[in-house]
């Protein structure tokens, strides 16, 4: 009963085994491949814990199903850097201390370097518009923003 | 006991396909000490051996029963330990939470992990770097004056010897010394510097093991069916419409709690929405339109005086100008982003159960109360979850996952949904104060009078757990924290009383979520005093200066004028326009024996919209002996932003049965757009005791923002939220 679905998975040829095609792409990122950067935060796309990019676009994986992954390129956060070799933003968070219990930061980091892929040079106001759709409890926001900030003039 | 749909046996042939991958949580499996050669690690918080151990290769472990909640207490904790036992951070190791390892240091709440917890470990690792010196004394022949210690070695006279050679692998067997001298804070390398905090590497990258990430071994997933009204009764289910489902295992159910059980996760998430189950009918909460009447008319269970000083009714009598307001505030929740998760495992009769609670040893206290079993035989572990502010829901999580693990017979990870989260994590409780206040013809404040409604605290300190709430079985009353810390006030008013009415009930579950009760009460009495200062046409920050007597607050109060740029004002002064602003002032100091926080802020309010914008805050703060300058930066910041967030927009929502705002469309909390700039002026005193910051700064967010708004427009906002509702209604009044 169950159905195989392929995706390139931060450079990787991978493949689930499903039982629903429905079930939301976040289940099988963190259940079936054991990856801990995308979050279950609402299920709703509300808060963007669970972004991950879909063709380089930013998707609420909570609530994507797995079938339309099938084919794609994904990445996420693991994708994106790694401690040794961080990606502009994730060196950016660490040097802005941007975080503060984390749980969002995945979000903010996988919508922030899609947002960056567009818009080079942001003013404070627009990476705050960029990131309205993520939230953040613990009152993270404003160190948030200088990260995305000081990523985007290093990557300038 | 449980009547459980399937048997263990048939549970564990259906499930036996499962493949799980193992990974205990890091820290707890690096924190274990060979049992076989060292036996059982003592968790007496009166040894040093409780606290700390040294290995043969100069490793440092540091037991802490606070734990890190997202605050970056883990790292300061850290920053303190190395400090005093003079050895780099690498080479110290924290274990944090864990019932099996660590002393009991109480719950992390209250702003008390540096100020009781850190403390304590302080002074167990002083203790240990002087007996040390003692023994390096002996065994290099140098006189015990003559020697220092420097990255884990003892030097003096040319010789030298490691911790690591000293101790070994063996305990540091020897009682806390609470006099053992502390290091001169003037020769502090690591504290009070802005150390990079330790997690935040592996949180950008996604290496990071959240509680909701921990995988065990054999491990089932499970969604508790929440009934529509709150103390609804479980009158009949089937669960035949699950079996259609892929991967779904059974249903346990006791009393009102039921749940489902699958191989994996999304099977258990449809199974819980694929169950049929019918509910008693229950109507009992209070209608929300009439809250504060509700709770007027609540039974007061007892009344107690919180401050007392004079004559204050004689003096409200002799008055000649009085002043009278009510406050109230909001039920909030937790709003955690993670909604709350656990895992529990039953083995050989005994339970484990790994959570992100904030009072790992308090919960085993409740866990062995409803499941009626010796604490002995059960551990709980804590690995961080998302931030919880208080006591959200991560205890009830491991309750419910250890109530169907008992049943099951196989380790089980309980998930909550956002909807979970929002209408079952127990709730700041509502709150409502009466003043009165006299002024003399002088204009100064010659009475002051206070009476708090509050929930009242039955037993200990503790929340009771849903899954035994809905199970019917043996648990502690509600405690919703110290909520009438705050309300007692820093000025030196002659006359005083501040009273609280204890009430016998509250519409929810209650529980602390941070600053419980100081906000609430510094809201009142620092907008109250605002109003004092107006009716004696005084500026509000030379009136409190006026009446504060306190050296160290008149300092902070000197420094935040400077910051802000203060300039007085005696009337409202937002002009006429749409958009009129306005700036506030407010003051605490924490439950008056500690944390000292001076906040201004400036708002804008759009008269037509009645939308109320916080532009900027200013912050002073004198926490004392500052441990990581940015971590407490970082704290200053969610101080601010999340208590913003809760004093402009959030209002729990609920009908009748059920708390009804069960996600973030029907509970909003500040976006980014809206958040505010931050400055602020830190007073670092080294030689003083570090006291906390995780609460303080919030204690005055709601008053600063009240008190801008009257000077913007000149109307009072005694209820939080400042909706543009209320705004409006209070400006057309």
């Amino acid at each position: 009963m169950s159905t195989t679905i392929s995706f390139v998975l931060n450079g990787r040829q991978r493949s689930v085994q499903v039982d629903d095609p429905e079930m939301p792409l976040l289940y099988a990122l963190r259940n079936d491949l054991g990856l801990h950067g995308p979050r279950f935060g609402c299920g709703l796309a509300q808060c963007g814990a669970c972004t991950v990019h879909v063709e380089g676009k930013p998707v609420r994986s909570c609530t994507f199903p797995v079938a339309r992954a099938a084919g794609a390129k994904l990445l996420t956060l693991e994708g994106l850097g790694t401690p040794e070799k961080p990606h502009a933003l994730q060196k950016a968070f660490i040097e802005e201390q941007a975080v503060q219990c984390g749980y969002c930061i995945n979000g903010m980091i996988m919508q922030a370097a899609a947002f960056l892929q567009t818009s080079k040079r942001p003013t404070d106001s627009q990476i705050k518009e960029a990131l309205a759709g993520n939230l953040c409890r613990c009152g993270t926001h404003a160190r948030i923003v200088r990260a995305v900030k000081r990523a985007s003039e290093s990557m300038a | 006991m449980l009547t459980s749909q399937i048997s263990r046996r048939d549970f564990l042939k259906t499930s036996g396909a499962l493949v799980v991958t193992y990974a205990l949580a890091p820290k707890a499996a690096n924190a274990a000490i060979d049992p076989n050669t060292l036996g059982p690690k003592t968790v007496a918080a009166d040894r040093v051996d409780g606290f700390v151990a040294i290995d043969s290769k100069g490793v440092v472990t540091v037991y802490s029963g606070k734990v890190d909640l997202g605050t970056g207490t883990d790292t300061a904790l850290t920053q303190i330990a190395a400090e005093e036992l003079g050895v780099p951070m690498q080479r110290v190791k924290l274990v944090t939470g864990d019932t099996l390892l660590t002393p009991d240091q109480g719950p992390t709440f209250g702003s008390l992990t540096i100020q009781n917890g850190g403390v304590q470990i302080r002074q167990a690792c002083a203790t240990a770097r002087e007996a040390l010196l003692d023994q390096a004394a002996r065994k290099l022949d140098v006189s015990r004056s003559n020697l220092v210690v420097e990255d884990g070695w003892i030097t003096g006279n040319g010789k030298r010897v490691a911790y690591a050679e000293l101790v070994g692998d063996r305990r540091l067997e020897l009682k806390l010394d609470a006099k053992a001298p502390l290091k001169d804070p003037s020769a502090y390398t690591i504290v009070g510097k802005p150390v990079a905090r330790l997690d935040i590497p592996e949180k950008v990258t996604g290496r990071f093991t959240y509680m909701h990430d921990l995988k065990v071994k054999g491990m089932v997933h499970a969604r508790v069916v929440r009934p529509p009204a709150m103390r609804a009764t479980l009158e009949n289910w089937s669960d035949a419409r699950c079996k259609q489902i892929p991967g779904y295992l059974g249903a346990v159910r006791k009393g009102s709690f039921l749940a489902v059980v699958a191989r994996d996760e999304w099977a258990a998430i449809k199974a819980a929405s694929a169950i049929e189950a019918g509910w008693s009918k229950w109507e009992g909460l209070p209608d929300k339109a009439k809250l504060w009447d509700h709770v007027r008319a609540t039974r007061v269970a007892k009344d107690e005086v919180l401050q007392n000083a004079g004559d204050s009714a004689a003096a409200l009598d002799a008055a000649p100008k009085l002043l009278k307001a009510t406050y109230d505030f909001a039920v909030h929740t937790h709003g955690s982003i993670g909604p709350s998760c656990a895992v529990a495992e039953f083995k050989d009769g005994k339970l484990t159960a790994w959570s992100a609670s904030q009072a790992t040893h308090l919960l085993r206290k409740q866990l062995a109360r409803m499941l009626d079993m010796s604490e002995l035989n059960i551990r709980c572990l804590y690995v961080e979850g998302s931030g919880c502010y208080g006591r959200n829901g991560h205890e009830d999580a491991a309750a419910d996952a250890a109530l169907i693990a008992r049943e099951v017979g196989r380790p089980v990870r309980v998930q909550w949904s956002r909807a979970d989260e929002h209408g079952w994590d127990p709730k700041g409780p509502p709150t409502l104060i009466d003043y009165r206040g006299a002024l003399d013809t002088n204009g100064n404040v010659t009475a002051w009078e206070s009476e708090a409604f509050i929930p009242d605290r039955p037993g200990q300190i503790a929340v009771t757990l849903v899954a035994a709430d809905l199970a019917g079985l043996p648990k502690e009353a509600s405690h919703p924290g110290n909520i009438h810390q705050g309300l007692a006030i820093p000025y030196a008013v002659p006359n005083i009383k501040a009273s609280a009415h204890w009430l016998a009930e509250t519409p929810f579950r209650p529980s602390w979520i941070r600053t419980p009760g100081r906000m609430q009460n510094s809201f009142g009495n620092e907008c109250f005093l605002d109003e004092l200062a107006a009716a004696a046409a005084a500026d509000p920050f030379e009136y409190r200066v006026r009446n504060l007597k306190d050296p160290r607050g008149l300092e902070l109060m000197d420094r935040l004028r400077k910051l802000a740029a203060w300039t007085p004002r005696t009337a409202p002064a937002g002009g006429a326009g749409e958009i009129a602003k306005g700036r506030g002032v407010s003051y605490v100091k924490y439950e008056l024996v500690r944390t000292y926080v001076g906040v201004v802020a400036d708002v804008e309010v759009n008269r037509r919209t009645g939308k109320v914008r916080v532009e900027r805050f200013f912050v002073a703060h004198d926490c004392g002996q500052i441990i990581n300058p940015d971590g407490l930066r970082n704290q200053i910041d969610g101080n601010i932003i999340q208590t913003v967030s809760r004093t402009l927009i959030e209002d729990l929502q609920w009908n009748r049965s059920a708390v009804t705002s069960l996600d973030w469309q029907s509970y909003p909390i500040l976006r980014f757009p809206e958040v505010p700039e931050i400055v602020i002026d830190l007073i670092d005193r080294p030689k003083e005791r570090p006291w906390g910051a995780g609460e303080p700064t919030a204690a005055v967010v709601p008053s600063a923002i009240a008190n801008a708004v009257y000077d913007a427009v000149g109307v009072r906002l005694r209820s939080v939220p400042f909706t543009p509702e209320r705004v409006r209604a209070a400006l057309s009044a």
